[in-house]
């Protein structure tokens, strides 16, 4: 009797964890469906070559590459910005800084990463395009360089722990024998701690990757909603999940070609995200056997 | 030498974000704070700036969190028992792993096409505040899941031990020694999801939260705003009058979110010193 | 209390309660024991000597199963207490260890009050009867003579009692359920010598009721404590015999060897 009760609470705690590869499968099966149903009717060629994506309008393109240079430019911006900072406040914690600064200068990063991205998007939209344009005169109001250095500043928590976390990680004895052998903090950090935290330190940048380029709220209100095929900082773009914003936040019928779009736009992204998030994980999991 | 210099920058990089951040933050106060008072909080939304409030936005916001917890943390923390305390170490159990990993870094974004094909469409929930918790709940999932695994492999081993030597299953050891013992860890997740779910914009835009809504919900199948789609909403708007009640809306978004990481962090160090 | 199923007779007169059969325990590719053969007396308190990792804690672990619980573990042979295989589908797991209770070597009382450690064996069961816990409870405790040192305020934590006191404690939980035997994986290497006496004159005076097996690291204790000891080394029983025999003139060089201190 008791066994079977336990049986029971066992296959239901199963099925809980279940669930997760449920959510998998859904994802996958939901993009897949409408992106097959959309390139019944656009070729994937046109798709991935066209230098125009205007599905909207009346004279309808359908090509990514605008949308997804939006994404990697934006995006590039802020890893640009977000991988120096992050990367040296992280030496600093692990290698200069005293213990009991570690305690309290890491929570008040993660504050950073707390920050709703609509919050962000405000200060882009607000305060750093119109102080930018004090600087850069030619600068639109809507434009890649303040939306990405907001996403920046937004991913710097990502680089910043990870990397630190991965240098904490590195067995004292390394350290030791650095010093010992007379090498500044300076050269102990870049010659023998980073290299040793290497995996560690990549796989915060992937993910920080990761992270930008799945951003919608940020580009959403900051970048613009022009699809624009360049690599000009000062113009509008618009970015795949900014996009698909505009698209929800519209009139658009459901099984229309419109609507397939936003599925295609998303398997696009699915895929990029899917691919670093995978090799991220590997990365990791060598890392961890490496050091236990 | 260069070594100084390292630190200065080192320093300067630490201090970089906080100080950005500090100034953003000031000047939101000092854009919205005078317009927050008790009408903004209890005005319905308008077409006059100065006569919007963000009451429905925040009674959607305020049924949302509650409808997600309910459906998300039974589900999480029931997987997260399964694998940390049942499954055997097999192939099986790192695909899962691999998996939950995996949907942690899907951009939230994803799970608003997810919900709005399979809630709104498919379960035709339409595009009610059941939906969208649905599809909350599933983004905040694998945070529940994760939290949850790390506050139960903190109970020490010995505690099973003791337990299943005096003849405990291991149900009963899960119910009555684990799960009391963890619980601080596991608050401690569940509000750190909760808090990134206050702020969700885009994935609750695409199951089409609406941005006007004029009543506040009064049961799972209506329609609904929240604070983040309304902040969204008035920034999109060109008259100033709005930019200031995007900033006012923000200030109360920052409160709550940091409110709630606040009590969350406060609970973790609580309940790690228990196990000191 | 209902017994319907117990799988040790009370009150028989049989001299040996547990039996150990060509006993051979994996891990994985790694064999932990190399087949042994041995049978444990009733009433006495048997110690298990040997150096560290010879598999006196693995053996010891094959009497209530707890070895079930790690990964890769594999077992060949019979162990049966009072002629019941204990190996066997038909075996209850739980209903075992009540019977074959066990003390660790590191106190790990539950983060509960006094009185809620002592209960839980009983709790487990489905005993609700207030009356029947807290008398249970207070004659448990009173055996490990802690009663008198915590009866004022019972539902103090148990994380508040000193190392010997939290030691004594899990003995009166484990004595609530009743058991048969009592297995003690090194229960006083944590502690100190004043409550490292206090318990090896508990064991004493438990082994009129109890079978005692004692695993430990510490001769003298063996020695002191013991009717019964077996020797292990690296996986194979070496030597098993009266206590008195093992320690002033035993029958194997290696036996010896490490009695007087050449190794281990």
């Amino acid at each position: 009797m008791r066994r079977i009760k336990e049986l029971v609470i066992e296959k239901t705690l199963f099925s809980s964890a279940l669930v997760t590869i449920l959510v998998t499968l859904g994802i996958i099966l939901v993009l897949s469906v409408e992106a097959i149903n959309f390139f019944r009717e656009v070729s994937i060629v046109d798709f991935f070559t066209d230098t125009q994506w205007t599905p909207l309008f009346t004279e309808k393109h359908f090509g990514i590459l605008p949308l997804l240079s939006g994404t990697l430019l934006t995006s590039f911006i802020a890893i640009l910005f977000a991988v120096p900072v992050g990367l040296s406040i992280s030496i600093y914690i692990s290698e200069y800084a005293p213990r009991s600064f570690r305690k309290t200068i890491k929570p008040a990063l993660e504050l950073l990463a707390a920050v709703p991205s609509v919050v962000y998007g405000f200060f882009a939209l607000t305060v750093v395009t119109p102080f930018l344009q004090n600087f850069i005169p030619g600068l639109s109001g809507f434009n890649s360089l303040s939306a990405g250095l907001v996403m920046g500043i937004m991913i710097i928590p990502f680089i910043s722990s990870l990397s630190e976390d991965a240098l904490h990680a590195v067995p004292n004895s390394l350290r030791e024998a650095a010093y010992g052998m007379g090498s500044t903090r300076l050269q102990n950090a870049f010659r023998v701690m980073v290299p040793a935290a290497s995996s560690g330190i990549i796989v915060s940048i992937i993910l920080a990757i990761s992270r930008a380029i799945g951003e919608t709220m940020i580009v959403a209100i900051a970048a613009g909603q022009q699809p624009r095929l360049t690599l000009d900082p000062t113009v509008p773009v618009e970015t795949i999940t900014a996009y698909i914003v505009q698209v929800s936040l519209g009139d658009v019928q459901h099984g229309s070609l419109e609507y397939r779009t936003i599925f295609a736009a998303g398997i696009t992204l699915f895929a990029f995200t899917f691919i670093l998030n995978t090799v991220s994980y590997r990365i990791r999991k060598k890392f961890r056997e490496k050091y236990e | 030498m260069m070594d100084q210099a390292f630190q200065f920058w080192g320093i300067a990089c630490t201090l970089l974000g906080l100080v950005l951040l500090a100034i953003f933050i000031g000047s939101i106060i000092v854009d919205g704070i005078q317009r927050i008072d008790w009408d903004f909080i209890s005005n319905l939304p308008s077409r006059k700036a100065d006569r919007a409030g963000i009451y429905t936005a925040l009674m959607g916001s305020v049924w949302v969190l509650v409808l997600t917890t309910i459906i998300a943390l039974p589900i999480g923390i029931a997987a997260a028992i399964y694998l940390e305390e049942y499954s055997k170490k097999d192939k099986f159990a790192s695909i899962l792993e691999v998996n939950i990993s995996n949907l942690a870094g899907v951009p939230s974004i994803i799970y608003g096409l997810l919900g709005l094909e399979i809630f709104v469409r498919i379960l035709q929930m339409g595009s009610s505040v059941l939906a969208g918790s649905f599809t909350l709940a599933l983004l905040i999932l694998p945070i529940v899941i994760v939290s949850t695994r790390e506050a139960l492999k903190a109970v020490p081993q010995s505690l099973r031990d003791a337990s299943f030597a005096l003849g405990a299953s291991k149900w009963q050891t899960v119910s009555q020694q684990l799960l009391p013992a963890s619980f601080g860890g596991i608050l401690t997740g569940i509000i750190l999801a909760l808090s990134r779910a206050v702020g969700e914009t885009a994935p609750l835009i695409v199951i089409g939260a609406l941005a006007y809504v004029p009543f506040a919900p009064t049961n799972p199948m209506d329609d609904f705003s929240v604070l983040p789609i309304q902040i969204f909403n008035w920034i999109s708007r060109p008259q100033h009058g709005f930019e200031v009640n995007a900033a006012a809306a923000i200030i109360i978004l920052l409160l709550i979110t940091f409110i709630m990481n606040g009590i969350a962090v406060y609970f973790r160090n609580k309940w790690q010193k228990k196990f000191k | 209390m209902e017994r319907s199923d117990t799988i040790i007779e009370k009150n028989t007169k049989k001299k040996n309660m547990i039996e150990a059969q060509d006993v051979k325990v994996h891990y994985d590719d790694f064999m932990a024991i190399k087949g042994i053969d041995m049978k444990i007396k009733a009433n006495k308190v048997t110690a298990f000597i040997g150096p560290s990792g010879c598999g006196k804690s693995t053996f010891l672990r094959l009497f209530n199963r707890m070895n079930d619980y790690v990964d890769g573990f594999r077992m060949e042979g019979e162990i049966s207490i009072h002629g019941e295989n204990i190996y066997t589908k038909k075996v209850n797991v739980e209903q075992l260890r009540k019977e074959v209770g066990m003390v660790f070597q590191k106190p790990n009382p539950f983060p509960k009050s006094i009185f809620e450690n002592v209960a839980y064996g009983l709790k487990i069961q489905g005993i609700k009867d207030k009356k029947f816990l807290q008398e249970k409870v207070e004659s448990s405790l009173k055996q490990v003579a802690l009663w008198d040192e915590v009866k004022d305020d019972l539902n103090k934590s148990a994380l508040a009692l000193s190392g010997g006191q939290q030691q004594r404690l899990c003995i009166a939980r484990t004595l609530a359920v009743e058991p048969t035997v009592i297995l003690m994986d090194e229960p006083t290497s944590a502690l100190d010598p004043i409550s490292t006496a206090k318990i090896e004159e508990l064991i004493y005076e438990l082994k009129d009721k109890y079978t005692i097996v004692i695993v430990t690291h510490n001769m003298q204790q063996a020695s002191r404590v013991s009717d019964y000891t077996a020797f292990f080394y690296l996986g194979e029983l070496i030597e098993y015999d009266k206590t008195k025999k093992i320690f002033t003139n035993p029958e194997k060089k290696q036996t010896e060897n490490y009695i007087t201190g050449r190794f281990g």
